[in-house]
């Protein structure tokens, strides 16, 4: 069952309100025990990064989720924040990451940003996949989907890319390494092309 | 806007017009794909009273886009209450004039991405200055908006919107001389509404600021000379067009991948 993680971040409800119009069943997990049925797991996040890594520790929910991932290999998909705690560590804070995937979170050069272009990186822009299929299966090259953030995931291993963006450069904006993915835009709010992401990380 | 649960559009804030229901509204632009909403429940500050949070879980349920709310909002819970339906950010207006510490205490629970501003402004009948104006114009702050938006800046705000009270409505184009004397004070993204009439409105803001957000109301509600209530929305071709005739060059997807490291 589609897990959606709720350890107090990010617009839970929006991905609820996306899977219940596909259809697809879902479960809502705020506490250890609420993982037990967990075969597809979805992490949400917005806001700081330390403060995402606190509340997930505090929430209980963490050695059960690494186990679930680490050992069960169950299909995770971090979304903004939540793609950025599933590295080792951020520029943006001091606590360690989640580490499920092998990458650090870096602030976006602002020195290549101009006047015209500001930080956060919020609103549409175009995502060019690298790699077809899987999540991206079914949705052109250039789709557009919401962004807001200043930071993003770098790999480590260049394979792991799926996806870029620009925003004062290129950056990895999809992520896969085996059953961890993340993505940096906001499916649940990215009407039809982040619908098919949804529905396609549902399909894996 | 939203008052007595309709969708309605002003005129210079006054003479709100119903142009139909807020979720028939939203179901139409999800399928016309719009880059955001902004729901603004002008009703509610004016009556003093909470948010309408039955209506906002409604809105938020239905809505595949960005979505911001505003009105009514006075405390960190209510805040809190309005992220939990759903709801990507939420807009400030008289609350934060009040008591400008409640965008440092709502951006230190959800991040500062996600509260938002909105300054209504209008000049000053006596001396032509620039004044930000709450409770849907009728209460002059006597604040200026530059100072009071580079203050919002320090406390945290993630986004100032800037309504232009003599343009809205009027369907004549923004007022770039307000934007002119916010844009450069602050850093952090600004949406620009009141007053655009055309996508040739848009297409001059993009081209005069870059990156900057376009916002309109009755654009988006009204065609034709008769302003008859019909949604609209550019469709992709058309927002592409515009991109490229306001010389700001490119939509993102025709950009080279040059000193990519990836």
């Amino acid at each position: 069952m589609i897990t959606i993680i709720d350890y107090g971040l990010g617009n839970i409800k929006a991905f609820a309100n996306v899977y219940k119009s596909l259809g697809v069943p879902f479960v809502l997990a705020a506490k250890a025990g609420d993982l037990d049925d967990a075969t597809k797991i979805i992490l949400p996040g917005v806001g700081a990064f330390d403060h995402a890594i606190d509340l997930l520790k505090s929430s209980g929910m963490k050695e059960r989720l690494d186990e679930i991932v680490i050992k069960g290999k169950a299909p995770v998909l971090g979304i903004c924040v939540g793609m950025q705690m599933l590295a080792s560590s951020s520029e943006e804070g001091k606590l360690h990451g989640l580490g499920w995937m092998n990458g650090t979170v870096k602030r976006i050069d602002s020195s290549s940003l101009t006047t015209r272009t500001r930080l956060p990186h919020m609103g549409w822009n175009s995502v060019e996949a690298v790699r077809q299929g899987s999540l991206f299966e079914g949705i052109d090259t250039g789709t557009r989907f919401y962004f807001l953030h200043s930071y993003y995931f770098h790999c480590h291993n260049s394979e792991d890319v799926v996806a870029l963006t620009e925003y004062g450069g290129w950056f990895p904006c999809a992520v896969n390494s085996a059953n961890v993915y993340g993505v940096q835009f906001h499916p649940e709010k990215s009407h039809q092309g982040g619908i098919r992401l949804l529905q396609n990380f549902a399909n894996l | 806007m939203v008052k007595n649960k309709g969708l309605v559009k002003t005129v210079q804030f006054k003479d709100p017009r119903y142009v139909g229901d807020p979720i028939n509204a939203v179901k139409i632009f999800n399928e016309k794909e719009v880059d955001e909403l902004i729901v603004l429940d002008i009703d509610a500050t004016a009556e003093n009273r909470e948010p309408d949070y039955r209506m906002v879980e409604n809105l938020a349920g239905e809505c595949r886009m960005p979505l911001c709310y505003g009105g009514g909002i006075r405390t960190v819970e209510q805040a809190h209450r309005i992220f939990a339906l759903g709801v990507e950010k939420v807009a400030l207006s008289s609350a934060m004039v009040a008591c400008p510490e409640l965008v440092t205490q709502i951006a230190a629970q959800v991040g500062n991405q996600s509260v938002v501003a909105v300054l209504d402004v209008k000049r000053g009948s006596g001396n032509g200055r620039y004044e930000v104006w709450t409770h849907n114009g009728t209460r002059n702050t006597r604040r200026c908006p530059v100072g009071f938006a580079k203050e919002l800046e320090r406390l945290g705000i993630g986004e100032i919107i800037t309504n232009s009270i003599e343009n809205d409505g009027l369907l004549k184009g923004y007022d770039f001389a307000l934007v002119d004397s916010i844009r450069e004070s602050i850093s952090v993204p600004m949406t620009v509404l009141g007053g655009a009439g055309s996508l040739g409105d848009i297409e001059q803001l993009i081209s005069r600021y870059g990156i900057v957000g376009a916002a309109a109301g009755g654009l988006f509600v009204f065609k034709g000379v008769y302003r008859a209530v019909l949604i609209n929305y550019p469709s992709p071709e058309e927002k592409k067009a515009v991109f490229l005739r306001s010389g700001y060059g490119r939509s993102p997807c025709e950009s080279e991948r040059i000193s990519s490291p990836y």
